[in-house]
């Protein structure tokens, strides 16, 4: 506990929310929309289908899902975050 | 002669295109290359207030694509550096007044005359751009390390990409080595990491520059240049194909409650 506060205190782990990297993270995820040319409601529409294929199978711990792109050099990857709560039993 | 067309371009208003511009221009014929610069802004012409050549302009691009003089009566010359010329845009007019092949054509004449021709492109992506990229060889692309600098930049890269335009270096300007340092801006790494493309050079930002255009005298001029002076002056080196190692803007080493402090913080 104590060396958690002085880790944070002395920011130790190194990945904290310092502006430079607020600005970083910011700028790949904008970017990544910007050079893939993928309307909002495309991602809109896409999020609700996956959030239904995903639903079939788990339980969700809530009705939505975060979907983002983000870019690493040159690649951009689709990344999707579903905290789910159970795996559906087959005969539910 | 077949000289060199290069053109400075950023998408973005506001971080140093002229700048880059008026002292590439002043330090290539500094190192004893004909330079000519050509103002590609269109009613916003402001390289010849940056040279101090603003009260020397007679004739502009316009003119000379009219017919209402020659090439060579339009260049105004530096009497400072004689190797180079500036060909001024026309204040008066707007962008559309000119193609991209008039462009072409403009520079690729240039050329035969001057080893390097640099072309100053207007911000934005439209017309005006499109003009200064035509019959470019290579692009230096400007930008600071801001969040909306970096981002026009990337579509700037993305629409040479596009044009044809396959050799494209970055420089990246005003950069505030003390602000990287504690984690308020983004380094230069940070910005080579997200624009995946080579770099050219780095200057950092410096008061003198702000002294130095208020006079029309631009910075590599200086006697003893100024850290922003020396980075242009390594750049033009740069462009003439030497090999010049990044300044160190980082300061002196780190003395002895620094080495302390950064021993607590664990960072290096």
């Amino acid at each position: 506990m104590i060396m958690e506060l002085l880790d944070k205190f002395f920011n130790r782990d190194g990945k904290v929310n310092t502006s430079r990297n607020m600005a970083k993270d910011r700028l790949k995820m904008v970017l990544a929309y910007d050079r893939t040319d993928i309307s909002p409601q495309l991602m809109a529409k896409m999020r609700g289908e996956l959030l239904e294929v995903v639903a079939r199978y788990f339980e969700l711990e809530a009705a939505d899902l975060d979907v983002q792109l983000d870019r690493e050099g040159n690649t951009t990857a689709l990344i999707a975050n579903v905290p789910i709560r159970r795996v559906k039993q087959e005969d539910e | 002669m077949s000289g060199k067309v290069f053109v400075i371009t950023s998408g973005k208003g506001g971080v140093g295109k002229t700048t880059t511009s008026a002292n590439l221009g002043m330090a290539l014929a500094a190192q004893g290359r004909s330079v000519a610069l050509v103002d590609a802004d269109f009613g916003l012409r402001n390289l010849d207030l940056l040279l101090g050549l603003e009260n020397r302009i007679v004739y502009n691009i316009l003119d000379v694509l009219n017919g209402e003089c020659r090439l060579d009566q339009a260049l105004v010359r530096d009497k400072r550096q004689p190797k180079l010329a500036l060909l001024p845009a026309a204040q008066t007019r707007d962008k559309n007044s000119i193609t991209p092949a008039q462009t072409r054509d403009i520079t690729s004449q240039l050329a035969e005359s001057f080893e390097y021709v640099l072309v100053d492109c207007p911000a934005g992506i439209e017309q005006g751009f499109k003009n200064a990229i035509a019959g470019a060889q290579k692009a230096i692309v400007v930008t600071t390390p801001e969040v909306s600098a970096v981002r026009d930049a990337d579509r700037v890269i993305g629409l040479l990409e596009a044009a044809g335009i396959k050799d494209t270096e970055l420089i990246v300007n005003r950069l505030r080595p003390q602000m990287v340092k504690e984690n308020n801006m983004m380094s230069v790494e940070d910005v080579l990491e997200i624009l995946a493309i080579k770099l050219l050079g780095v200057v950092p930002e410096d008061e003198k520059v702000i002294v130095t255009t208020n006079r029309g005298d631009p910075i590599v001029l200086s006697e003893t240049p100024p850290p922003a002076g020396q980075a242009f002056l390594n750049i033009a080196r740069r462009l003439q194909g030497e090999h010049v190692p990044l300044m160190n803007l980082e300061g002196p080493p780190p003395g002895l409650w620094d080495r302390l402090l950064s021993l607590i913080r664990g960072t290096k």
